[in-house]
């Protein structure tokens, strides 16, 4: 892959506002560099991961799309595939991110214990944690990249403004990876990772990725709205569609503040692990 | 490397035992350094002091503290108490500017299992900031140095423990640093594998870069430390060279019998006389003697046939028994 | 030794005996994790996709007047049988990708039996039987959960427990003789992402075929999954013709002897050395 240097000297986000400790010392390129040079060997497995949402895209949306007809978005009929794409995109960018920030920090935390080497460099646990997640967040976004292309050439895209839905999808490939970066430094054994699928998958199915909210009672609608999958999944669907609303602002705060907050906490919890 | 000369000196002064030079350079120093877990204390109040250019090392069994120690000097663990001063700053709060300039090899290897012998050395150079055309150069350096020159391309995974064990000592050396702390360096190898570490070991040492080694292996702290404390239980029991401690706390030489399973206390009181010291393990009796020889002959004098006998000079591990009454190996 | 000492493997005590004990021991320490995730997905899909989704394709066929296109039935009933047979190629899959991977590799459990009197087709055929029971165990309580919401109008809707295990076999024979070939585990995410994934996607279980472009139908039927579904639909909403019920058990049947020879001969090659 040739996307190193791109990725060198960009610390990808600048979030000064935030003490040094928890965002380290501006070394996280370093942690990505690393993951940069473990796919070069793997690339296929960064490959493959496109696969599943473009497969769901064909299958519900086009194929099982054609029992279900059109549907009402924001007052105009539209194919079942554009309406279910915005949905895909979305859980593309939380699986993407959740890789690597779950499994794969594990990996190297418990089982290979390379963390421990690294802290021994002038490497910070601020740095690992803010590496680790951007890591994840451009793995998600590379997948947003390509179903955005796919969408495009299918003619699924709705409006012009579409094209921010890739910063959206980035977005909520961020609130994943600390989310899922944050709960692994707390998993003890392979067996705790049932709980990223019992919470992934039945976000993916009754987040509104595949049917409108409405067909919920009220009660449910609101605890459905509060994931961050839904809020992922409006926010694209309403910026594909071409509708700027303040709620964007609400549900981009939302992921970013669960991003921020899943990293911090990852960052105090590699503290306590491995410099006891 | 740049400390070459200044460790020449540093040396021989060393060597002298207590005739410090004036300008001694100290690269660490502890007074009264404590770590404890919660209410558990694994280093109780400890001093000492490692000098630019020697080979210092910590002797102890499974448990002293060894690891919480070294774990402190890296920067790795936050101090629990007393002072702590490595290459002149202290480790809370100067952390990434002591390790830019240490490297470390912990206890276990900590290898990256998912890159290559090469890609291990490389990354772990660009943790350290430094330019990538530099680290590549030093990279391959290090791959000879470490004998694993022909592995460079291989998975972690596929080497043995010995190979693992020299690419986890380059990869201390990739910053070129000035200070190496290594933790049992050499446990679980065979003895092969281990002469050829010890090897690689005392090069770093002709070039300069201070050592401080921890093991559980006295023939190795003989070999390797031109000083050494003795530590047990989170505390040190005895300082000194090599030469100094074996002069100290024993005699020249040691006559070792074996008796019969049930007969080494018996024979052991018969013993008394013979050596200034006399002490019963469960498997043979150890005569502390200057002269080991004479001290056999007039056990056999006695009439005492021991199954098994041997003289030999006097070791660590002797220290070790008359500090503590314990082996160093259980 | 041992080995000459041993009885031999008789109709009573068949050489996979010791295996399959081995394994159903082991199990008892994980059955809880695997029991939600897998009882509880497919039920889980079979609510967001069967009620949530069916909701919507139900009223549109409804109001394009082509409910025929289900054959008749309401999404939550075509889609229910189909999802149950997907779920037992996963189970089978599964079984077959890490468990076999850490025997192999990891955990060398493996090699442990093979030290005893057991014999590599024993080990090969304990490892099947024990997928058929857990397959078989799995499928009998989704098609019971689907019982009590009415979805399973036929009587012969039970034999599609059968087909589910048959389909489970067919699957499980194959990715194991693949996993036996593979040095780490670095392929076995891909071969879920470009194998399983699609399978599950377009057998029918989500949609009838017929949908489809007419070059991936034919796809389509060559894949044992999409015989699986349509025996198991045929079975429980009790259309059943006996010709194609022949033919769909036949190939199933055929892939899982297939795939129990594959693994044999990959194991022998893997373990044997
Ligand atoms: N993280 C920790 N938490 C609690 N106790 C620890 C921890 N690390 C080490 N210890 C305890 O401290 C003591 C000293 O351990 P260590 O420094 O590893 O000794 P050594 O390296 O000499 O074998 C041991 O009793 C060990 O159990
Ligand atoms: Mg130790």
């Amino acid at each position: 892959m040739t996307v190193r240097p791109v990725f060198e000297r960009s610390s990808v986000l600048s979030l000064r506002v935030l003490p040094p400790a928890l965002l380290g010392r501006g070394m996280a390129r370093r942690l990505v560099e690393r993951n940069v040079i473990a796919y070069r060997r793997r690339w296929w497995i960064l490959a493959t991961g496109f696969f599943e949402p473009f497969f769901y895209l064909l299958s519900i949306g086009l194929g099982l799309g054609h029992l279900v007809g059109r549907l009402h978005l924001d007052g105009r009929l539209v194919a079942y595939a554009a309406y279910v794409a915005p949905g895909l995109l979305a859980s593309s960018a939380m699986n993407g991110a959740l890789f690597d920030s779950t499994f794969n920090v594990f990996f190297k935390l418990k089982i290979a214990k390379s963390y421990d080497a690294v802290l021994a460099t002038p490497v910070e646990v601020g740095d690992i944690a803010l590496g680790e997640v951007t890591w994840s967040l451009l793995r998600g976004a590379i997948y947003s990249f390509a179903f955005m292309c796919v969408m495009a050439a299918m003619g699924l895209v709705l409006s012009g403004w579409a094209v921010l839905c890739f910063g959206a999808a980035t977005l909520v490939s961020f609130a994943f990876a600390g989310i899922g970066m944050g709960a692994t430094c707390y998993m003890r054994s392979w067996q705790d990772f049932d709980y990223v699928s019992m919470a992934s998958i039945p976000m993916f199915l009754f987040s509104a990725v595949f049917y409108p909210l409405s067909v919920y009672p009220g009660w449910l609608q609101v605890v459905v709205s509060l994931t961050p999958l839904y809020q992922g999944v409006d926010m694209i669907r309403e910026l594909d569609a071409g509708l700027l609303t303040p709620a964007l602002a609400l549900h981009a705060g939302y992921l970013f503040a669960l991003g921020l907050a899943g990293m911090a906490v990852a960052a105090r919890r590699l503290g306590a692990l491995l410099r006891p | 490397m740049q400390h070459a000369e200044a460790r020449q000196e540093d040396l021989s002064a060393s060597r002298e035992g207590r005739g410090r030079p004036a300008t001694r350079d100290e690269v660490v120093v502890a007074r009264h350094l404590e770590k404890r877990f919660g209410d558990f204390v694994a280093v109780d109040g400890i001093d000492f002091s490692v000098e630019r250019g020697e080979v210092f090392g910590f002797l102890g069994p499974n448990g002293a503290g060894k690891t919480s120690t070294m774990r402190m000097v890296s920067c790795l663990s936050p101090v629990s108490g007393g002072e702590l001063s490595v290459l002149g700053m202290e480790p809370n709060a100067h952390g990434p500017e002591i390790r830019r300039r240490l490297g470390l090899v912990p206890q276990d290897d900590t290898l990256d299992l998912e890159l290559s012998v090469r890609d291990n050395l490389y990354l772990y150079g660009r943790y350290f900031d430094l330019p990538r055309r530099e680290v590549r150069q030093r990279v391959e350096r290090l791959l000879e140095f470490a004998h694993l020159s022909e592995k460079g391309d291989e998975e972690v995974d596929n080497l043995s423990g010995g190979m693992k064990r020299r690419l986890t000592i380059a990869r201390a050396l990739i910053s070129e640093p000035e200070l190496v702390i290594l933790d049992e360096p050499t446990t679980g190898l065979d003895p092969q594998a281990r002469h050829l570490l010890w090897d690689r070991l005392y090069r770093l040492k002709q070039e300069g870069v201070t050592l401080v080694i921890t093991t559980h292996y006295m023939d190795e702290a003989e070999q390797l430390c031109d000083r050494l404390v003795v530590m047990d239980k989170g505390k040190i029991v005895a300082a000194g060279s090599p030469r100094q401690l074996i002069d100290t706390y024993s005699t020249r030489e040691v006559a070792e019998l074996r008796f019969g399973v049930d007969e080494n206390a018996a024979a052991a009181e018969r013993l008394a006389e013979l050596a200034a010291r006399v002490e019963v393990l469960p498997d043979r009796v150890l005569l502390y003697t200057d002269d080991g020889d004479e001290a056999l002959r007039a056990a056999l004098g006695l009439g005492l046939r021991p199954e098994a006998s041997l003289v030999r000079r006097s070791s660590l591990e002797d220290v070790f028994l008359r500090l503590t009454g314990r082996s160093l190996v259980d | 030794m041992g080995a000459l000492a041993a009885p031999r493997p008789s109709l009573l005590r068949p050489g996979w005996l010791r295996p399959y004990r081995y394994f159903a021991f082991r199990y008892k320490r994980t059955w809880r994790g695997t029991v939600t995730s897998s009882i509880l997905y497919p039920i889980l899909y079979l609510l967001a996709m069967g009620l949530g989704l069916g909701h919507l394709v139900n009223s549109h066929l409804h109001a394009v007047d082509q409910t025929g296109r289900l054959g008749g039935v309401g999404y939550v009933q075509f889609l229910a049988p189909g999802l149950l047979v997907a779920s037992a190629m996963q189970w089978g899959t599964n079984e077959s990708m890490y468990p076999v991977m850490g025997g192999l590799k990891w955990l060398k459990t493996y090699h442990a039996l093979l030290a005893t009197p057991v014999r590599v087709r024993d080990l090969v055929s304990g490892h099947l039987a024990w997928v058929a029971t857990r397959v078989g165990g799995a499928s009998a309580l989704f098609l019971a959960v689907l019982a009590v919401f009415g979805d399973v109008p036929s009587p012969l809707g039970v034999l599609a427990v059968l087909v589910a295990v048959l389909t489970g076999l067919a699957f499980a024979g194959p990715v194991a003789a693949f996993t036996a070939t593979q040095e780490n585990d670095a392929a076995l995410p891909v071969l879920y992402r470009l194998g399983t994934v699609p399978l599950f996607l377009f057998s029918g279980t989500f949609f009838p075929i017929a949908q489809l472009p007419g070059w991936l139908q034919v796809v389509a039927r060559a894949t044992p999954l999409y015989h699986g579904v349509a025996l198991s639909r045929a079975l429980v909403l009790g259309r059943v013709s006996a010709p194609a019920a022949l033919a769909h058990a036949s190939y199933l049947v055929a892939m899982a002897t297939l795939g129990a020879w594959a693994a044999r001969r990959t194991f022998t090659r893997r373990l044997v050395v």
